[in-house]
């Protein structure tokens, strides 16, 4: 079944089930592969990609929840890697392997657009489902607050 | 008549008259087949309405105790998951509106059905019970009470309460709660049937027992 969806400000025509997981959609089929595959069960945090703003595990998330709805990928939080996080994400040299740090930014990009100036109760409380078995915890919360300037 | 024979006669006649002025045992309610809920009708057996009222609540409340139910009820900031009432992985809060927290919201991963593969539940308007709502941590007379108050159960009417029971979607996913879960027993129907009998006989609680139904 063709389906349309708006990723990255971009309309993609996709053939396949509304059933399928969009991680898989945005991967397999559109070719945006930083969305990470790490559990597959909503544990992790690694898949995570906004739908109208809204963080949301695309692993678990159907390709029909997002019809008429817009995907932003870790591609598209910003054209050239300007975003706030991502320039305190380098400034800070947070990522080690770095394989779950695209799922990071992306729930971190979410608190912000809610709590401009978070605390650091309300970012533990956000990210508290993005693990990171590297251990960079402690860079990530500096990292958030840095591009929340507080 | 020998004395042993007057004093047999006595006893006697004191048994009988004793037994005739005796009160009769309670009337007994059986219990219902595991899986399974009483209907309302079961409990007719009992005479006075205050007490058919309280023991229909009482076997509502084994709905309302169920993990597939009380999980989403917690006395606290946390949901709870499993049979065993574990705490909710990952390790999700409430939030101003009781759906989670921005980058965090129970949305995140619920979707409007249950997720197959992932073993993820989902319902329509997944979300927490406010806390004014907690059945955790509560004694039956508690949640009863809590449940009959307009200013902790939503501003709903005892009416109200029943049609949420027996219609509200989210209540409903509790019996088809997908995967290895076992849902509540009875059926999402009888379970609104129950409440609907207990509002009709009064909505009289429980009487305070003291003990926590529901104790992560």
């Amino acid at each position: 079944m063709t389906i349309r969806l708006r990723v990255n400000g971009e309309t993609k025509e996709v053939d396949v089930d509304p059933e399928m997981p969009l991680l898989w959609v945005l991967r397999d089929v559109v070719g945006l592969a930083g969305t990470k595959y790490g559990c597959g069960e909503a544990l992790c945090g690694a898949c995570t990609i906004h739908i109208d703003g809204e963080a949301i595990r695309s692993c678990v998330t159907p390709a029909r929840r997002a019809i008429d709805h817009d995907i932003t990928t870790i591609e598209g939080l910003s054209k050239d890697g300007s975003h706030p996080l991502q320039r305190a994400w380098v400034e800070l040299a947070v990522p080690q392997c770095g394989f779950c740090q695209g799922g990071h930014i992306m729930t971190a990009a979410a608190l912000l657009a809610k709590r401009r100036k978070p605390t650091d109760e309300e970012i533990d409380a956000s990210l508290a489902g993005n693990l990171c078995r590297c251990g960079t915890y402690v860079r990530i919360r500096a990292a958030v607050k840095k591009a929340a300037g507080v | 008549m020998t004395i042993v024979k007057r004093f047999t006669i006595v006893l006697i006649v004191c048994f009988l008259a004793c037994g005739a002025s005796a009160v009769a045992p309670p009337p007994r309610v059986p219990l219902a087949e595991p899986g399974h809920l009483l209907q309302p009708s079961a409990f007719d057996v009992i005479p006075d309405r205050a007490e058919r009222s309280r023991a229909l609540f009482a076997e509502a409340s084994r709905v309302f105790f169920n993990p597939r139910c009380a999980n989403c009820h917690p006395s606290g900031d946390a949901p709870t998951q499993r049979d065993g009432f574990e705490r909710h992985d990952p390790p999700v809060v409430r939030g101003d509106r009781d759906q989670g927290v921005p980058g965090l919201m129970c949305a995140s991963c619920h979707q409007d059905t249950n997720s197959t593969l992932a073993r993820v539940p989902g319902a329509p308007k997944w979300q927490l019970a406010p806390r004014e709502m907690a059945w955790q941590n509560r004694t039956i007379h508690e949640v009863c009470e809590q449940i009959r108050d307009p200013k902790r159960n939503g501003h709903r009417s005892l009416d109200a309460i029943a049609q949420h029971v027996a219609h509200d979607s989210l209540v409903g996913w509790a019996w088809i709660p997908g995967a290895d879960r076992a849902p509540p027993p009875g059926t999402q129907a009888e379970a609104g049937a129950l409440v609907a009998a207990w509002t009709a006989t009064g909505a009289e609680c429980p009487p305070e027992d003291g003990k926590k139904v529901v104790r992560p």
